[in-house]
């Protein structure tokens, strides 16, 4: 069955205020504007304003609430708009709901889920268009997600609500009208493992969240050219998928990681190192990562689009670890 | 403290055997001193030191097969203060034994204390910091050292298609396929690795031994297959020839070898180099090293002179500065370095400075030269045989007159075709005046 991401998002949500009561979202325009990518369009009159909680524009306050809620016993899901304004949360996910089971010597636990969109692509320009993901994959104690498939926007969300810890979940703004066919393996989402999402043998692309469509488009491209990628979809950013991506590269003996976060300090600089650390012996090529430009997000269309991570730029990567440029 | 490192000896040399030291230890050596020979896959060469100071410590021992830009010894300089033997400190008396604290002493002065109070330690770091010249390695990718490793292969025979013409897994797989293909091959003679390692020295004192004919040969095959497969696989080659009327010359260097004894004549090889040499100072882009993706022009205009060898196989080691010698001089270079490579009795320098390749096939009878560029250089320049041709003079007569066949293969991404047969004009204009090649080094304008 086609869906889109959007509506795998609602199929989740809906499912999980139906099944617990202790479930309930809160966040920014999520109950009268139905959600800010309009994913949550009739869930206020559906459910009732006590489970879809309006909140004022205040991150920390509405996160911390969360997690006082969470600590107290109820599932709550916050959506913060954009990861860039979860900034004002760090506070509250980083120094509250990540320590608080070590601190307590494990007699707290904080089953809070965090979603945020994340990404470029819709000119909203630097304060609406970073990929901060890396920050929160920094974190112990902290499970990261980033779904990047229909499956996933379907069947992440059950089992982030099943962990006792929390969990921060990044979906790309770009995503939510991507259209993919839900296979039934969608309710065998996990929080450990990435996925190949196409097998090859020459390279693998490894990405996350926004740039796994890339990297799929980029890996056509090369078909045509002769080359086999295999696409490595992360789906988890912490904790990193170690086996999945070293039986990956071990096979195809190269790697390029895609990732839109800037290159210094990136997600990809650690898979990299992983890599070497891992799977030195079996590289045939240096692992080369394909990263946003390090500027803040333009506004401006062309600019923006120059600055992204994009397909060309992944297949001429490729070509340069192959020696076909 | 100088480190003395194995040189690259040519663009496909790995690793290399140390036969013998040619100093020992205490030896005050200076710039050019000849201090070990060296065995590689194509002769035992004479490595040259370009600085100057003490021996300090001998860290190979004859019959170690040592990788590329291993410290082969370590020098003092003659700034640096006398340190004791290094085998024995102990034993030191106490004038030498306050040596080593002056080093230490003069950093306690401008460096932080922590750095001053554990002196004995950087040395040893230094030591352990990476080869220099590292760039200058085969690159070979982590997974095809893996492979080469585990099949015994030796990458200095697989040529690399990687990024930066690094050897992958799949070129060490080709090679070892190949040998397989020949092993099988009904009739054939099995080829194992050539064993270049002499015997493992030397508990019962036997003298470390160069490679024997067969496996030197073997090596050499090997050595040339990687570097003209590298080079047909990465050089775009373009051809150019030319003929050149040589009755002027002919007659020239007859007159000016009339009388002289046979050891003091002049062959016509040397007119022919020194006219290349000439010709180049105004095509720079011919002369030099294509290297990581741009031409880098050389240094001065080094020549290699292809030599074939008598048990087979070939070697091009260069004559330097060519522009600046004199024929009489430019002869005696030559004859010297023929012989020296037919002896395998070559120096260092002389195996990796060559920017362009001159080979001489008209001994053999050819005509025409159409060769393949030894890489990094970006052009070779061929001479085939002088020999009478029917040519058409000024005023539609026709004469016969001796002339040689002068052919360009130059690497189209350092050089176009129309500014290489200029380069081939500038050669035959050059060798119409052949008093012009004569001059004394010093008279030459640079």
């Amino acid at each position: 069955m086609k869906i889109t991401y959007r509506e795998a998002l609602r199929q989740a949500m809906h499912e999980a205020l139906a099944a617990d009561p202790r479930v309930f979202l809160m966040g920014e325009d999520v109950g009268r504007y139905g959600g800010s990518y309009a994913v949550w369009k009739g869930f206020l009159a559906e459910f009732g304003p006590e489970r879809i909680r309006d909140a004022p524009l205040s991150e920390l306050g509405f996160v911390g609430t969360a997690i006082g809620a969470a600590l107290g016993g109820m599932r709550p899901i916050v959506e913060i708009m954009t990861v860039n304004f979860s900034l004002l949360a760090l506070d509250q996910i980083v120094n509250t709901a990540a320590v608080y089971r070590h601190m307590s010597g494990g007699q707290f636990s904080v089953p809070v889920v965090v979603r945020m969109a994340t990404g470029g692509g819709r000119q909203l320009a630097a304060q609406h268009s970073h990929s901060l993901e890396n920050w929160y994959a920094h974190v112990p104690g902290l499970t990261v997600l980033a779904p990047a498939t229909v499956d996933d926007a379907r069947g992440m969300l059950r089992a982030a609500l099943a962990d006792p810890d929390p969990v921060v979940i990044f979906e790309h703004a770009m995503l939510y009208p991507m259209e993919g066919e839900l296979s039934p393996d969608w309710e065998k989402a996990d929080l450990r493992t990435a996925k190949i999402l196409r097998a090859g043998r020459d390279v693998t692309l490894i990405a996350y969240g926004g740039t796994v469509c890339k990297a799929q488009e980029a890996a056509l491209q090369l078909a045509a050219e002769g080359i086999e990628a295999e696409v490595l979809d992360l789906r988890v950013l912490r904790p990193l998928d170690d086996a999945t991506i070293m039986a990956s590269v071990g096979r195809t003996r190269r790697a390029v990681i895609v990732d839109e976060g800037w290159r210094t300090g990136s997600l990809a600089g650690e898979i990299m190192a992983r890599i070497m650390e891992q799977a030195f012996y079996e590289l045939d090529a240096p692992v080369a990562r394909v990263c946003s430009a390090e500027v803040p997000i333009p506004y401006a269309k062309h600019m923006e689009e120059a600055a992204l991570p994009q397909a060309p730029a992944v297949v001429a990567a490729v070509r340069q670890l192959l020696a076909k440029v | 403290m100088i480190e003395f490192r194995l040189p690259s000896l040519g663009a496909e040399m790995e690793d290399g055997t140390l036969l013998e030291w040619c100093v020992k230890l205490g030896d005050r050596v200076k710039k050019g001193d000849v201090v070990a020979v060296v065995d590689t896959s194509k002769s035992a060469i004479d490595v040259e030191i370009w600085q100057e100071g003490t021996v300090e410590e001998l860290v190979l021992t004859p019959g170690d097969k040592v990788p590329v830009g291993t410290v082969m010894m370590r020098l003092r300089e003659a700034s640096e203060a006398g340190a004791p033997a290094a085998t024995n400190p102990a034993a030191a008396p106490s004038p030498a034994a306050t040596a080593p604290a002056r080093p230490a002493a003069a950093a306690a002065r401008t460096a932080p204390p922590t750095t001053a109070q554990r002196p004995a330690e950087s040395p040893k770091a230094a030591a352990a910091t990476p080869v220099a010249g590292a760039g200058e390695r085969q690159r070979a990718s982590p997974s095809a050292r893996a492979l080469a490793h585990e099949l015994d292969i030796d990458l200095a025979t697989v040529a690399g298609t990687g990024p930066h013409g690094a050897i992958t897994r799949e070129d060490v797989e080709k090679v070892a396929a190949s040998r397989k293909a020949t092993k099988e091959a009904p009739g054939s003679v099995a080829t194992t690795k050539p064993r270049l390692e002499a015997p493992a020295a030397t508990a019962g004192g036997a003298p470390v031994r160069a490679a024997t004919p067969v496996e030197r040969s073997l090596a050499m095959r090997s050595a040339i297959a990687a570097a003209m497969a590298r080079s047909k696989r990465e050089i775009p080659h373009y051809y150019l020839a030319t003929e050149v009327p040589m009755q002027r010359i002919t007659r020239w260097l007859a007159a000016r070898n009339a009388g002289k004894p046979i050891t003091e004549r002049v062959l016509m090889a040397a007119p022919l180099i020194k006219a290349v040499a000439l010709a180049l100072r105004k095509f720079p882009e011919l002369n030099g090293y294509y290297q990581n993706g741009s031409f880098v022009a050389g240094e001065g205009i080094h020549i290699g002179v292809a030599i074939s060898l008598r048990q087979g196989g070939l070697i091009a080691p260069a004559i330097r500065d060519v522009a600046d010698t004199d024929l009489d001089e430019l002869m005696r270079r030559l004859a010297n370095l023929v012989s020296r490579a037919r002896a395998l009795s070559l120096r260092s320098s002389e195996m990796t400075d060559a920017t362009i390749t001159v080979t001489n096939l008209g001994d053999q009878g050819v005509e025409l030269v159409q060769g393949v560029i030894y890489p990094p250089q970006v052009a070779l320049v061929g001479f085939g045989k002088v020999t009478d041709r029917v040519r058409a003079v000024d005023d539609g007569a026709i004469a016969v007159m001796p002339a040689v066949t002068v052919s360009l293969a130059a690497d189209h991404r350092a050089s176009d075709g129309h500014r290489g047969a200029l380069f081939l004009a500038e050669i035959a204009r050059l060798l119409q005046s052949p008093e012009s090649l004569d001059v004394a080094a010093d008279k030459i304008m640079k």
